[in-house]
């Protein structure tokens, strides 16, 4: 057994002479034992001699010293030994990422790697000011001070940043291996140091930590996401994290004061809804757009109780821009009349805002639509009963009653009678006009059509 | 009302900048105060980093605040507009260059970025934009990352000095949709918003060539572009947003879009919906614009990806693995032959992933348990793979596919709304 005994837990140097000696001479992996400092580890090994280096030159391909160079900052003692193995096997198996030791140490230089971004990212300097002027100026002696507790051995390999970001100030970065020391010009480096050897705060914090306060958006609460990139075990030296609990705790609430101090019906609300109606008349979300004349929008008072949904513009309401004026229209106005609702008082939209229909001949034959053309449209369903709040929804059809519930349901088993609708109003259920159009027997027509006015009768006691 | 001090202006100023998604500092020069001359302060990286997060999952990189959040504009989904009742505050410049310096010596933040309500006219408030970046840049030898907003209609010589001492400048095309814009921002204007951008870009791509020339012509902007855009708060569909993505990508060189899924507001205006969209809807966007930058999808394809009656992107399923599922017969890939565009469409191998395989199967025939080693989970990749022992003949095959390598439900957004 060779012993191995490196300066420091960051010797790369160290150990690429002795690795470069040993695997010229052929010494297997096995039979070393890598050491740092005085520790003794093996209490049986013999020597700590390193074969006479060979004469040929041991040539490693660049990404084995770009990998190792990571990696042997690694805190796994074990990395030596991967790496001299890696190196006295085969130097040029660093190309192949899917071999299980390359894959190891990349694991490891990864967790470097990410180990020095986060020091750069998450060291906090304190500021102090020396009793002491700093000599030859006169000037007060400020000085910066971080306490910084890495997972691995990265300080003296990240030093060189610092310098580079803070290079006309004084600073320190204390930590439990190593300290660092710079006084503008030169870096020196020092003993590990504790917790207490910094000071214990800086007034600027409080106004970083309004910042991170400020800074947050409690409507969108992702707090997986924060600790997947601020692991906890960084947490305890960086100020703004004391923070966190009480933000979380608080986001909902302020959240739902946001929405709920909404404005009410008034005010603006007719302007956002003629605004609503100009942009929809724009719409493309679906293709309906490219064959109907126009978006035919929803018409009523925006402060109705009542809003009543069709299924779709048909061919007269395509022409003329309103909703129910034409055959079917008529049926609904009779019916209305007779369960003595005023029209003028309610909100009358349809569930799909553009016309659907096949040409035949000269004639444009309805046609039903589809479950993503009533998707697509509910966008503008939706904006409207923001803006109407109706108590009451009245649903014509089939059509109109996916809309309005947000799943396929059939007449029969929803009509007449009140359902709750997520939005908080009550909905109803009955047959859209146009099927009492389509029914050929006289006789039948004429008590579908009682039905209907009974179930807008039965619905519009609900506001009552 | 009581004189506010600088933590209070602080809050309000912050507060009022977070709807800005953006607060990336990356994708500058390489420079530090080690290499410039004595006294100077500060360094970039490529990479950017974030100093903190906050509990909304965003990266805090730069102090990110408007000089003022006063303004004579009425944009109906912002917070600052001219009729809300938020409480005002205003910083001077040299406030704002007190508190970067404050903030960046004690290694809090990358830099600056710096936005600002409009008052009294867009040249004046782009002036004093540029009059703190000044101050930044030659008072203290600032070199870290500054992005500063454009205003739009500010004078053109404002916004090329402003591109002179950031890193990079922005200016929000605000809404996908102009119908949108003309709902919800009334005193903007699509064009004048397009124009603004262009003439950005003819700046970068000026200096760009003066720097091929004369190795000390100034740099303008060389973090490059963004713009950032509201989700859900009109009738765009996620189709609609690609495009228009893409298009601004296309035409002005943008180095990103952001996408910032509407929130609620304190005091909002009724002309906004109240419900905010789905974040996981802004997540779908933003990998639809990756597999746009990284993965060569041309924008058709990613809106092919959604659903072509409603235009959106499937929300249980990322763009890349949806795309897939209806592509089927781009599929397996022979993770041994396939070129590198091939592999990138597999759902499940990432860029890094990909250039491993590239890497490894240089040595030596992949087996599965190979690729197994290259990536997170081998179970979700495996039906659209061919290797040295594996073909999943009846795996690419099955209608039940989707419901094979789909993420298994989660309860998201359980409060949402």
């Amino acid at each position: 057994m060779r012993v191995v005994t490196l300066a420091a837990e960051d010797d790369f140097e160290g150990w690429r002479d002795a690795a470069r000696g040993l695997a010229q001479a052929g010494v297997p992996a096995s039979e070393i034992l890598w050491q740092v400092g005085e520790t003794p580890v093996d209490l049986f090994a013999d020597e700590a001699v390193l074969p006479p280096a060979a004469s040929r030159a041991l040539k490693v391909p660049r990404a084995f010293l770009d990998l190792a160079q990571s990696a042997i900052l690694h805190s796994d003692p074990e990395r030596f030994a991967l790496l001299y193995a890696l190196l006295a096997g085969d130097p040029h198996r660093v190309a192949d990422p899917a071999d299980p030791l390359v894959r190891r140490l990349e694991g490891m230089a990864r967790e470097v790697r990410r180990d020095i971004h986060k020091m750069r990212a998450f060291v906090r300097f304190r500021e102090v000011q020396d009793a002491q002027p700093f000599p030859g100026t006169g000037e007060p002696n400020t000085r910066f001070i971080a306490w910084f507790e890495p997972t691995h051995h990265i300080v003296r390999a990240n030093a060189r940043f610092f310098v580079d970001r803070f290079t006309s100030m004084r600073w320190s970065i204390l930590t439990p291996e190593l300290s660092l020391h710079w006084d503008t010009e030169t870096l020196t480096e020092g003993p590990g140091a504790t917790k207490a050897d910094a000071p214990g705060e800086d007034p600027v914090e409080d106004i970083w930590k309004t910042y991170y306060a400020s800074i947050f958006n409690p409507a969108r609460l992702k707090t997986g996401a924060m600790l997947k990139e601020m692991p906890r075990k960084y947490w305890k030296n960086m100020p703004e994290t004391a923070l966190v609990r009480e933000l979380v705790a608080t986001a909902r609430q302020r959240e739902t004061a946001m929405v709920a101090t909404q404005p009410r019906p008034g005010g603006n609300i007719e302007g956002a809804w003629e605004a609503l109606r100009e942009e929809a008349a724009h719409c493309t979300r679906c293709d309906l757009y490219k064959h109907a004349t126009q978006t035919v929008f929803g018409e009523g008072p925006v402060d109705a109780r009542m809003m009543i949904v069709g299924e779709q513009p048909g061919d007269q309401e395509d022409l003329a821009g309103h909703p129910f004026v034409g055959p079917a229209g008529e049926v609904f106005d009779r019916a209305m009349v007779e369960a003595g609702i005023d029209r003028a008082g309610v909100y009358v939209t349809n569930a799909v805002k553009h016309f659907k229909f096949e040409p035949r001949g000269k004639r444009r034959i309805h046609s039903k639509p589809d479950a993503g053309e009533i998707q697509a449209c509910r966008w503008w369903y939706e904006q409207e009963r923001l803006l109407v709040k109706p108590e009451l929804t009245i649903a014509l059809g089939a059509s109109a009653a996916r809309q309005m519930l947000g799943k396929t349901v059939t007449i029969a088993a929803t009509r007449g009678r009140a359902l709750d609708l997520p939005d908080g109003g009550r909905g109803w259920v009955t047959v859209h006009p146009s099927y009492l159009l389509r029914l050929p027997d006289r006789a039948k027509a004429e008590d579908a059509f009682a039905a209907f006015v009974e179930d807008l009768k039965g619905a519009e006691k609900l506001l009552a | 009302m009581s004189q506010l001090d600088l933590r209070g202006k602080l809050a309000i100023l912050a507060d009022a900048a977070k709807y800005d998604a953006s607060c990336a500092s990356s994708g500058t020069t390489k420079r530090n105060a080690a290499s410039g001359p004595k006294g100077g302060l500060g360094s970039t990286e490529g990479m950017g980093i974030c100093h903190a997060y906050a509990p909304d999952g965003r990266c805090i990189s730069l102090l990110k605040i408007l000089l003022t959040n006063s303004c004579i504009f009425d944009c109906h989904y912002c917070i600052n507009r001219k009729s809300s009742n938020v409480r005002r505050a205003r910083f001077t410049p040299e406030e704002v260059v007190d508190l970067t310096l404050n903030f960046y010596r004690r290694n809090y933040i990358e830099g600056l970025f710096l936005s600002s309500g409009i008052i009294r006219s867009s040249d004046y408030t782009m002036e004093q934009i540029v009059r703190v970046a000044r101050l930044l840049r030659e008072e203290y030898d600032f070199r870290g990352y500054i992005h500063l907003k454009t205003i739009p209609d500010a004078d053109a010589e404002l916004v090329r000095q402003a591109g002179l001492y950031a890193d990079r400048v922005s200016i929000n095309v605000e809404l996908p949709t102009v119908a949108g814009l003309t709902r919800l921002a009334p005193e903007k204007s699509a064009p004048r918003i397009e124009g603004a951008m262009r003439d950005v870009r003819a700046a970068i791509d000026d200096t760009a060539d003066a720097g091929k020339r004369y190795k000390s012509a100034p740099k303008f902007a060389p973090a490059g572009q963004s713009t950032q855009m509201i989700v859900g708060a009109d009738a765009a569909t996620d189709g609609d947003i690609i495009t228009r993505a893409a298009g601004l990508y296309d035409r002005f060189q943008l180095r990103r879009v952001y996408y910032s899924a509407f929130s609620p507001i304190p005091d909002a205006s009724a002309v906004l919906p109240l419900q905010r969209p789905p974040l996981m809807r802004e997540h779908r966007l933003y990998q639809s614009d990756w597999l746009m930058r990284f993965y060569d999808y041309q924008p058709r394809e990613v809106a092919a990806a959604a659903d072509p009656a409603t235009g959106m992107l499937p929300l249980d399923i990322d763009p890349k693995l949806a795309w897939a599922l209806k592509f089927r017969e781009s599929f397996p890939v022979d993770v041994n032959r396939a070129p590198r565009e091939l592999l990138l469409r597999v759902p499940g191998l990432g860029v890094k992933a990909v250039d491993a395989i590239l890497s490894a199967r240089r040595m030596r025939r992949l087996q599965l348990a190979d690729v197994a080693r290259l990536t997170a989970s081998i179970a979700k990749v495996r039906p659209f793979l061919v290797a040295a022992d594996w073909r999943p003949v009846a795996l690419s095959d099955r209608a039940d596919l989707r419901s094979l390598v789909a993420p298994k439900r989660e309860q998201l957004e359980l409060f949402a709304a």
